[in-house]
C-alpha cells in the first residue's frame, strides 16, 4: 500500500542509512509516536527481558525472569493458572509495572530502574481475554480509537485495510454486542493489529470459543499472523494449544520459566518431572537406578541419568506407550476400569509389584470382561528422574 | 533516540491523584475533627449543666423514636416486599414501584401535611364526628398527633422503602432452590416465611433499618413539629437559642456516636448479605398465584402504607397548594426561593459530582491501602446528621473567617467580616460533606462496571490516561455519573438541618420556608414549597424503580 503518511513524512538518517520514517509535530519536534523504524538493528531483539521481578504484597507474581525474543517469532507462554504468565504480558505492554529488572523493546529500554514509559508510547497491541471492546463504539470506531492523532483519510484507509485482512468488513457498522464470539475475537485483533505495533500480545485469546470454533478461529489467526510477521507472545493455560500454535514455547511455574524451547523439545524432552506432567499424565513408576538402567518391577530401561549407582529413581511412561497384547506381553495385569475416549480407550491395569495400577491408551477393542492382559512398554516413551 | 526524554517517573501521575483525594478526604474531615476539639475544649460547667438538663431527657427520646421507627419501618418494608415478591396479583406490578413513593416524602413535610390533615378543626377529625353525629372538637378528639407515638408513626410510614429496596432485592436474588428445597424438607408454604426467607433477609433487613434510623437521627423538622426532644433538636436550640457552640458541638459528638454505631450495624450487614447472596444464582422463585378475592385483599394491604406515606400527604398538598394559588397565585418570594434552592442545589451538585469523580477515580488508577482510607474518610459524611455537619462547618468556617478579617485588619486596615459564613459558601460545604458518599459510590459503581482490560486496550492503542478516561470511561459511565448527580440535587433540594443552620441571612429554600412556616403555625404558601419538593423528590423514585425493574430482569 502507499501509506497516506507519506507526504508529510520525514527521515532520521542513522549511520549514513535511511534508518527511520517518522514525522516531525507541530513544534518541530521529532514526534516519536509516528515512528517508524525502517531497518531494524539486526543485534536488537523484539523484546528483552532481564532479571524482570514483581510482588504483590508477599507473594512473589514474578521472580527474575529473563527471556529474549526475536522479530517475528510466536511464543507461547504457558502454565496454570496464577504462574505469572497473564502478569509478564501486563508488564511487556506496561499496564503494570515492574519491581526490578529491565524490559527492552527494540533494543530500547521502556521499563527499568529509572524509567517507565507509558503503554501508549510503547506501539504494542494488545488482544485481551474478554477481547475488551468498547461496547459503546462499533467495530470500525472500535478499530479507528487505535489510529487516533494520525490523518483522518489515512486513519479510515488503514482501518479499511484491516478490516479486508482479517475478513470482517461486512461487520464494521455493528456494535460489539450484536457480534458472535469468534466475530468479537477477530474484531479485537483487527483493533489491535490496525497501528501496526512492534508486538502483539494475546492473552487467552481463545478461551472464550466453543471448542470446535476455537481450533478454526486459532488456525486462522496464526497463520494470519505468520503471514503478516508480526513478533507476537501469546498466553494459554492449554499445554495442546501450546504445543501447536508456538514457535517456541515458555513455561513458566510460580513467576519463574520452568523450560523454553521448541514444541518437540518440552513434549519430549521435559528438563524436570513437572514441565513432563505439565503435557502429559505419566504412569510414574519407582525404580532404582544401575548401570544405565532403571530397574523397575516391570523391567529394565536404559536411561541417561546424572546418578550414582544404586539410587532411587522414577521411570516415567506415557500412557500411549504402553501396547496391549492379548496373550504374552513383557508382563501381564488385571484391568481395573475402562473409560471409552472413542478414538482410543483408557484402562487402568493392576499390575503386581506396583501400587498405582499403570493407565494404558490403546486403539485395540477389548471384548466385554476382559480381565487378564499382557502389556509391552515401548522404551522410547520412557522417560526417567531420580526420585523426589 | 531520547528514551529518557519520553519517560516519565513511574509514580507521578499517581501521587497526583492521591494528592487530590488526600485533599477532599481532609476537606470532609475537618467539620468532624472541629467539633471534636471544640467538644473537648467546651467548658465544664456548661456540659454538666447539659449531662444534667437537656442529655438524658433528648438521649431517651431518641432511643424510644429509633426503636419505634425502626420496628415500624421493618415491619412494613419486610411485609411489602414478601407481598409484592411471593405472590402474583392485580397490580402486584403497580404496588412494586409504588411502594417507593413514600420515599419523595422528607420527614419535615409528612408531618407538616398530616399537622393539617389531621388538625381537631382539620378535614379527617371533621368527618369523623360528622360520622358520629358530634358537633364540636370539645365532644370528642382523635389523640393528639403531637407526641412520640404519632412522630414514629409518621416517620415509621415514610421510612420504610429504606427496608423495602434491600429485601425485596434479597428476595428476588435468593434462588428457587433454596425455597423448594425447604418445600422438600417439609416446610410448608406458609412457614416458608418465616423459616426460610425472613432468616435469609434479616442482613437486608438490618442495612435497610440502619438506614431509616439515620434518616431519622437526620431529622430535625418532623420531631420538631410534633414536640419530640431528640438530640437533633437540641443541638439546634442549644446553638441558635442559647448561642452554646462548644454544648452544641457536645451533644452533636453524642449524636455522631449513635451513627457510629448505627453504620457498624449497617456493615454487618451488607457483610452478611454479600454471603447470603453468594448462593448460586440460578431462577429468582416463582411468585405465587392467588385467588382474585385474596389478590384484591393483598393489593389493598400494599396500597396502605403508600396511601398514609404518599398519596394522602401529596393529594393534602395539591389541594392546599391549588387553593393558595388560586387565592393569591404565585408570590415573587416563591420565585424567589425556586431559583435559591434550584441555584443552590445545582451548584453543590456540580461539586459534588467532582469531587465524587476524584475519589472514584482515584481508586480505580491507583488502588491501594491509601487511595481505599481516602475514600473511606471522604464519604464518611452520608451517616453524619445535618446538624452534626453545620455545627462542625460553622466552627471551621467561623475561625477561618475570623482569621481571616484578622489579617486584613492587620495588613490592610479592612475588615472583611464573614467572608464565608456570610455567602452561601458554608452551605455548599455541607451539603458536599452530606452527599459525597452518593455521587463517589454512584460513580464508582458505574466505573466498576468497566473491565480493567478497557483501561489497558485504550492504552495500548496509545491514549493517555486523560484520553482513556475522556473517550472510554466518561461515555461508559455517563448513566452512573448522571444518576449520582441526580440523587445528590434531589438530596440538597430536600435537606432541611444544615440548610437551617448555614444559610445566609435572608436566604430562604423551599425547605426553610416550610420549615419556618411550619414552627409558627401559619400554613400560607409552605404548602406549594412543599408541593415543589416532592414533586423533585420523585424524580429519584422513578429513577429506582427503573434500576429494580432493570435487575429483576437480569
Amino acid at each position: 500500500m502507499l501509506p497516506y503518511e507519506m507526504h508529510e513524512c520525514y527521515c532520521q538518517v542513522i549511520g549514513g542509512r535511511i534508518g527511520v520514517l517518522g514525522s516531525f509535530d507541530d513544534f518541530g519536534a521529532w514526534n516519536r509516536k509516528t515512528e517508524k523504524k525502517l531497518i531494524p538493528a539486526a543485534e536488537d531483539p523484539a523484546l528483552e527481558l532481564r532479571n524482570v521481578s514483581r510482588r504483590f504484597g508477599k507473594t512473589v507474581a514474578l521472580d527474575g525472569v529473563s527471556l529474549t525474543i526475536g522479530a517475528g517469532e510466536i511464543i507461547c507462554l504457558v502454565g496454570r493458572s496464577g504462574c505469572g504468565k497473564s502478569t509478564l504480558l501486563r508488564m511487556i505492554a506496561g499496564v503494570d509495572t515492574i519491581d526490578a529488572g529491565r524490559i527492552l523493546l527494540n533494543g530500547d529500554e521502556v521499563s527499568g530502574p529509572s524509567i517507565f514509559v507509558e503503554p501508549e508510547d510503547r506501539k504494542i497491541g494488545f488482544v485481551f481475554q474478554d477481547y475488551a471492546l468498547f461496547p459503546h463504539l462499533t467495530v470500525e470506531q472500535n478499530i479507528l480509537f487505535g489510529l487516533r492523532g494520525r490523518p483522518k483519510k489515512a486513519a479510515a484507509y488503514r482501518a479499511n485495510e484491516i478490516l479486508d485482512h482479517i475478513g470482517i468488513e461486512h461487520l464494521k457498522a455493528r456494535y460489539p454486542h450484536m457480534l458472535s464470539g469468534g466475530e468479537q475475537q477477530r474484531a479485537a485483533l483487527a483493533r489491535a493489529l490496525a497501528p501496526q505495533p512492534d508486538i502483539l500480545l494475546m492473552d487467552e485469546p481463545f478461551s472464550n470459543l466453543d471448542r470446535g470454533l476455537r481450533d478454526r478461529v486459532r488456525d486462522e489467526t496464526l497463520s494470519l499472523l505468520r503471514r503478516l510477521g508480526t513478533t507476537v507472545i501469546m498466553v494459554t493455560h492449554d499445554p495442546e494449544e501450546a504445543l501447536s500454535a508456538g514457535d517456541r514455547i515458555v513455561l513458566m511455574r510460580s513467576g519463574g520459566i520452568v523450560q523454553t524451547g521448541s514444541g518437540y523439545d518440552l513434549h519430549d524432552r521435559p528438563v524436570n518431572p513437572y514441565a513432563a506432567e505439565f503435557f502429559c499424565a505419566f504412569n510414574k513408576v519407582p525404580g532404582v537406578f544401575r548401570e544405565g538402567h532403571v530397574e523397575t518391577a516391570i523391567g529394565r530401561f536404559a536411561q541417561r541419568l546424572e546418578l550414582g549407582e544404586g539410587s532411587p529413581a522414577t521411570l516415567y511412561i506415557r500412557p500411549q506407550g504402553i501396547s496391549v497384547s492379548r496373550g504374552g506381553g513383557q508382563f501381564r495385569g488385571h484391568v481395573q476400569s475402562r473409560v471409552f475416549l472413542g478414538d482410543v480407550e483408557q484402562l487402568a491395569v493392576k499390575v503386581d509389584g506396583l501400587e498405582q495400577p499403570l493407565l494404558v491408551k490403546t486403539m485395540l477393542r477389548l471384548e466385554a470382561g476382559t480381565d487378564l492382559v499382557g502389556l509391552v512398554v515401548s522404551p522410547e516413551s520412557c522417560l526417567a528422574f531420580p526420585a523426589a | 533516540m531520547t528514551s529518557a526524554a519520553r519517560s516519565r517517573h513511574r509514580r507521578s501521575t499517581g501521587s497526583r491523584w492521591l494528592v487530590c483525594t488526600g485533599a477532599v478526604a481532609c476537606f470532609v474531615m475537618l467539620p468532624f475533627l472541629a467539633l471534636l476539639l471544640q467538644a473537648v475544649q467546651g467548658s465544664a460547667g456548661l456540659w454538666s449543666h447539659l449531662v444534667s438538663t437537656v442529655l438524658p431527657v433528648a438521649l431517651m427520646d431518641t432511643i424510644i423514636l429509633l426503636s419505634g421507627v425502626g420496628l415500624i419501618a421493618a415491619i412494613i418494608g419486610t411485609t411489602t416486599a414478601w407481598l409484592v415478591t411471593a405472590y402474583t396479583f392485580q397490580g402486584r406490578r403497580v404496588l412494586e414501584w409504588a411502594l417507593l413513593l413514600p420515599l419523595a416524602v422528607p420527614t419535615y413535610i409528612i408531618a407538616y401535611a398530616y399537622l393539617d390533615i389531621l388538625h381537631p378543626i382539620g378535614p379527617v377529625q371533621g368527618a369523623v364526628r360528622w360520622l358520629l353525629g358530634y358537633s364540636s372538637p370539645r365532644e370528642f378528639r382523635l389523640p393528639d398527633l403531637r407526641s412520640m407515638t404519632g412522630c414514629i408513626v409518621l416517620l415509621g410510614f415514610v421510612l420504610y422503602p429504606y427496608v423495602y429496596i434491600p429485601v425485596r432485592a434479597m428476595f428476588l436474588t435468593q434462588s428457587a432452590n433454596l425455597i423448594e428445597a425447604a418445600r422438600t424438607l417439609g416446610v410448608s408454604r406458609r412457614a416458608i416465611f418465616w423459616r426460610v426467607a425472613l432468616p435469609l433477609a434479616r442482613p437486608a433487613v438490618a442495612v435497610g433499618v440502619s438506614l431509616a434510623l439515620m434518616e431519622t437521627l437526620n431529622d430535625i423538622g418532623a420531631s420538631e413539629f410534633l414536640g419530640v426532644r431528640t438530640l437533633t433538636v437540641s443541638i439546634y436550640t442549644t446553638w441558635v437559642t442559647r448561642s452554646d457552640l462548644p454544648g452544641a458541638a457536645q451533644i452533636a459528638l453524642a449524636l455522631l456516636a449513635m451513627v457510629v454505631a448505627l453504620v457498624a450495624w449497617e456493615r454487618w450487614g451488607r457483610g452478611k448479605q454479600r454471603y447470603a447472596s453468594s448462593a448460586q444464582r440460578n431462577r429468582a422463585f416463582e411468585p405465587r398465584r392467588v385467588s382474585s378475592a385474596t389478590g384484591l385483599l393483598l393489593f389493598i394491604a400494599g396500597l396502605l402504607p403508600i396511601l398514609v406515606g404518599f398519596a394522602a400527604p401529596a393529594a393534602y398538598l395539591v389541594v392546599a397548594a391549588w387553593k393558595r394559588v388560586e387565592f393569591a397565585g404565585f408570590s415573587s418570594r416563591f420565585l424567589f426561593e425556586a431559583a435559591n434552592t434550584i441555584g443552590l442545589a445545582a451548584a453543590a451538585t456540580a461539586m459534588t459530582v467532582v469531587f465524587g469523580l476524584l475519589v472514584a477515580y482515584a481508586g480505580r488508577l491507583r488502588p491501594g491501602l491509601l487511595t481505599f482510607w481516602f475514600h473511606r474518610l471522604s464519604t464518611l459524611g452520608y451517616a453524619a446528621p445535618g446538624t452534626v455537619v453545620a455545627i462542625g462547618i460553622l466552627i471551621v468556617l467561623g475561625t477561618f473567617d475570623r482569621f481571616v478579617d484578622h489579617t486584613a485588619i492587620a495588613w490592610f486596615g479592612i475588615s472583611t467580616g464573614l467572608l464565608t459564613m456570610g455567602s452561601s459558601a458554608a452551605l455548599l460545604y455541607a451539603y458536599t460533606v452530606r452527599f459525597l458518599a452518593i455521587s463517589a459510590g454512584g460513580i464508582e459503581a458505574g466505573l466498576s462496571r468497566i473491565p480493567l482490560s478497557f483501561d489497558h486496550a485504550a492504552r495500548t492503542l496509545g491514549q493517555s490516561k486523560v484520553g482513556t478516561f475522556r473517550y472510554v470511561h466518561l461515555p461508559l459511565s455517563k448513566a452512573a455519573i448522571t444518576a449520582a448527580g441526580l440523587l445528590v440535587f434531589v438530596d440538597c433540594v430536600k435537606e432541611l438541618p444544615a440548610t437551617l443552620l448555614l444559610r445566609p441571612l435572608n436566604v430562604e429554600t423551599f425547605a426553610t420556608h416550610l420549615y419556618g412556616e411550619a414552627a409558627r403555625g401559619t400554613y400560607e404558601e409552605a404548602s406549594i414549597a412543599a408541593l415543589a419538593i416532592v414533586a423533585i423528590g420523585i424524580l429519584p423514585v422513578i429513577l429506582l424503580s427503573r434500576m429494580g425493574r432493570v435487575s429483576s430482569r437480569a
